[in-house]
């Protein structure tokens, strides 16, 4: 076990019967298989991979994490709507021809978590992860367990573009903000994502639609559509509920400013239960019952397609749908977003507000053998050249200010922006909770999907969530968190 | 010589119950530890916390629906597997009367053996995703399809709370009966044919054959299939987890004990409430096996 650390492509025997170990455990109640080998052994493979081989190299101006320039670096990859092609042809190659002598192992998987969490309780853990995906691990969980590595480094480093800027200052506003966890960076965002309602906009000037501004708009475009027998609104409610309270908690943030989300993420008492809440998803039920019952079975993908075939008006989602449906978005298809409409009159935020939020959490884990090469891979992706490769891989815009630039835009990324402009400043910000408190987010979901599927009023949703949220703030196991921005 | 026998047989022991011990009873001991920690599945540091876990699930309402599904498995998926398996396997074996001094089944009844037990060799994952497109919710489904056809509405088998769970105890029993039909099948034939001979001598009809003959001599194997299908009641994991609405729904109408476990432990990264769950899984499955053992234990016949 002592020498397994310079060789991570060798599996030694003990993590190897490990691995066996899990794969029983995911069938069932033998839930305490993983745990025997994990806790008795814990402490000693940390203390092993600390002392990694790759400790020494000098700190200089092109290397100002002092990264071993043979130091193997170990990349996981969520393969998911992004793809991984711009790990594989774009960063990892950046990372090679800055350390030629160094091997880059890239690791791809849909699941996170059933790939990562054994391998963080034996302590071998790879060097930067991609933590995205319905099974993405909990950061903030990792984080109070001391497992990643804190980015303020990262973020005072020099920029690989002008040497004379810090990496945070070539990053979006809000971007390190948003990968805050207890007040210190943990997590780099890295994708520029829009939230809001997608359609179709050569249907809609086909039909001479416009998008509604108000729900009382929103009402009457959903007796046009479905006039035209088209459904007005849909999600899946099988497995992406969370887009639909989404757009439930933008309306609410809508009317009563971004303070209700923020008190949202701090658990504040009796939150659930304000009217701006309520009015929102009172708004919102309205917009559900012109929505077929059979949507609550149906998987995203389907519903996505659906509305690719002209079947759907009106999607919630983020602006990586685009890139996600584009094997099965026919050519006249023109993706387009717009804002949720606004509730009432007196909203504290113009219609034009839209959620927009840095994405997508990369992280290096704390006990990584080549902790330095991660960062390095972080100041790379921020460096212009990788993020522009990462648009033209991905589809997806970073929060690299300026560095897709030139490039042709595609219709839903061109509309993303045209968007971003008329909000200006009015900009709805994120949800942690859905990362710090999963319980309460899983709740979020059944009860969202009961709400819009007409199963129980907007009293009652509100009142389940506020009891799910009391639920949390009294469990001593989860440890709280806070947000002040 | 004797010394060396019993070195020889510990020898071929050895090496089962030290695999044993290691995979299946070590675990088992850990749960129970891991059940009364605070252990969140990451670091090597768990707090004891005695039986904070164990109170906290006393008003789980999650668990207590999972708790309630699984009642509702047990009573109902072994009893109508068990019908529908003996009922078809007397057909295969037993129902088509005597010929050259042998009992048969039904014209045909190999071809229907092959067809009955095909569900078994297909894999959980592959069941669920061949019954995600025939309950589809919309006119697109396999059912819905055929109801559309006579002008029924389309039926929303996963979506409707009420017909959830019944929906996914349809896929279990259609996945179970053709084992259990093969396994019937095995007990009939090692019933003595002359006691059918007698009984047909005596003027016994098929309804006679199967309930004075078939089933008492049967007993042994159907305990068997009782317990077998208990046991998988409190399974059911892979298929909920694939045909559910969001994993367990709508509102936990479909949840099982080992679908929270796992989220519990992954999603929530709460292994030692997971633990906890676990081992009241046990409890309930050792108690089941017991109690049915004990309660079905009839005098045995000997041929």
């Amino acid at each position: 076990m002592s020498n397994s650390a310079g060789t991570p492509g060798d599996i030694t025997r003990r993590q190897m019967l490990r691995r066996i170990g899990l794969t029983a455990l995911v069938a069932g109640p033998a839930a305490g298989l993983l745990s025997a080998c994990a806790t008795s052994s814990g402490p000693a493979p940390a203390a092993t991979s600390s002392a990694a081989p790759s400790s020494g190299a000098a700190v200089s101006a092109a290397n100002p994490f002092g990264v071993a320039a043979d130091a193997p670096l170990e990349v996981v990859i969520f393969k998911g709507g992004l793809g991984d092609s711009y790990a594989t042809e774009v960063h990892e190659p950046l990372y090679k021809k800055a350390f030629p002598k160094a091997t880059v192992k890239h690791v791809a998987t849909q699941q996170i978590a059933q790939t990562l969490q054994p391998r963080f309780a034996g302590g071998d853990v790879p060097d930067m992860i991609a933590n995205s995906g319905t099974d993405l691990m909990d950061n903030g969980a990792l984080q109070q367990e001391g497992q990643l590595l804190e980015l303020t480094e990262l973020w005072d480093a020099p920029s690989i573009d002008d040497p004379n800027k810090k990496v945070r200052e070539t990053v979006a506003p809000g971007t390190v903000e948003s990968g805050l966890i207890n007040n210190k960076p943990y997590l780099m965002n890295y994708v520029f994502s829009a939230y809001g309602l997608w359609y179709d906009s050569a249907l809609f000037e086909k039909n001479g639609w416009t998008p509604p501004k108000t729900f009382e708009e929103f009402k009457a475009f959903c007796e046009k559509a479905k006039a035209a027998n088209i459904t007005p609104f849909a999600y899946a409610g099988k497995n992406a509920s969370y887009y639909a309270y989404w757009m439930i908690l933008i309306s609410a943030a809508k009317i009563e400013g971004n303070q209700f989300l923020i008190d949202i993420d701090n658990l504040v008492d009796g939150v659930w239960k304000r009217d701006s809440l309520k009015q929102a998803a009172a708004a919102w039920a309205e917009i559900g019952k012109y929505m077929d019952k059979s949507f609550e079975g149906l998987i995203h993908t389907e519903v996505q397609t659906r509305q690719n075939q002209g079947k759907i008006a009106l999607y919630p989602s983020g602006s990586w749908l685009e890139n996600e449906q584009k094997s099965q978005t026919p050519k006249e298809f023109k993706y387009a977003l717009t804002p949720t409409p606004s509730v009432t009159a007196a909203d504290k935020l113009p219609f034009e507000a839209i959620r927009a939020a840095a994405g997508e959490a990369y992280i290096v884990p704390a006990k990584a053998k080549n902790p330095k090469g991660g960062l390095e891979y972080l100041r790379i992706m921020l460096s212009k050249e990788g993020a522009r490769g990462f648009t033209e891989k991905s589809g997806n815009i970073t929060v690299v200010t300026g560095a897709a630039d030139g490039l042709d835009l595609s219709p839903g990324n061109a509309s993303l922006s045209a968007a971003q402009t008329a909000a200006g400043a009015n900009i709805v910000t994120r949800s942690d909770f859905e990362n710090w408190y999963k319980e309460l987010e899983t709740e979020l979901r059944k009860q969202t999907n009961a709400l819009m599927f007409g199963r129980i009023s907007a009293e009652q949703f509100c009142d389940n969530m506020q009891k799910a949220a009391d639920k949390t703030k009294s469990d001593s196991s989860i440890t709280k968190q806070n947000r002040t921005v | 010589m004797r010394h060396g026998r019993y070195r020889f047989i510990v020898g071929f022991l050895a090496a089962p119950v030290i695999l044993y011990v290691v995979f299946v009873i070590s675990p088992y001991l850990q749960a129970f530890q891991i059940s009364l920690t605070n252990w969140k599945g990451i670091s090597a540091n768990p707090q004891f916390i005695g039986l904070e876990n164990y109170s906290r699930l006393l008003d789980d309402e999650v668990f207590w629906a999972a708790v309630r599904h699984h009642g509702v498995l047990l009573l109902v998926m072994p009893l109508v597997t068990i019908v529908i398996a003996l009922f078809f396997s007397f057909l295969l074996n037993l129902s088509g009367g005597q010929r050259g001094g042998q009992m048969t089944g039904i014209w045909g009844s190999k071809v229907y053996r092959v067809i009955f037990f095909l569900p078994q060799v297909l894999a959980v994952a592959i069941v669920g995703v061949l019954f995600q497109a025939i309950y589809r919710p919309d006119e697109s489904g396999v059912i819905n399809g055929l109801l559309g056809l006579v002008g029924i509405k389309p039926v929303g088998w996963l979506i409707d709370p009420n017909l959830a769970l019944w929906s996914i105890i349809g896929v279990m029993v259609w996945q179970a009966v053709g084992f259990y039909v093969v396994l019937f099948s095995a007990g009939m034939s090692s019933i003595p044919k002359d006691v059918f001979e007698a009984a047909a001598l005596d003027g016994a009809g098929r309804y006679t054959l199967f309930f004075k003959i078939t089933l008492p001599l049967l007993w042994d194997t159907m305990q068997v299939a009782w317990v077998y299908l208990g046991i998988a009641a409190f399974d059911a994991f892979a298929l909920v987890q694939v045909l559910s609405v969001d994993r367990g729904g709508p509102d936990n109408s479909t949840t099982v004990l080992p679908l929270e476990i796992w989220r519990t432990a992954f999603n929530f990264s709460k292994f030692g409430y997971a633990s906890a769950m676990g081992v009241v899984l046990f409890f309930m499955t050792i108690t089941f096996a017991a109690l049915t053992l004990r309660v079905t234990r009839r005098e045995r016949i000997e041929f």
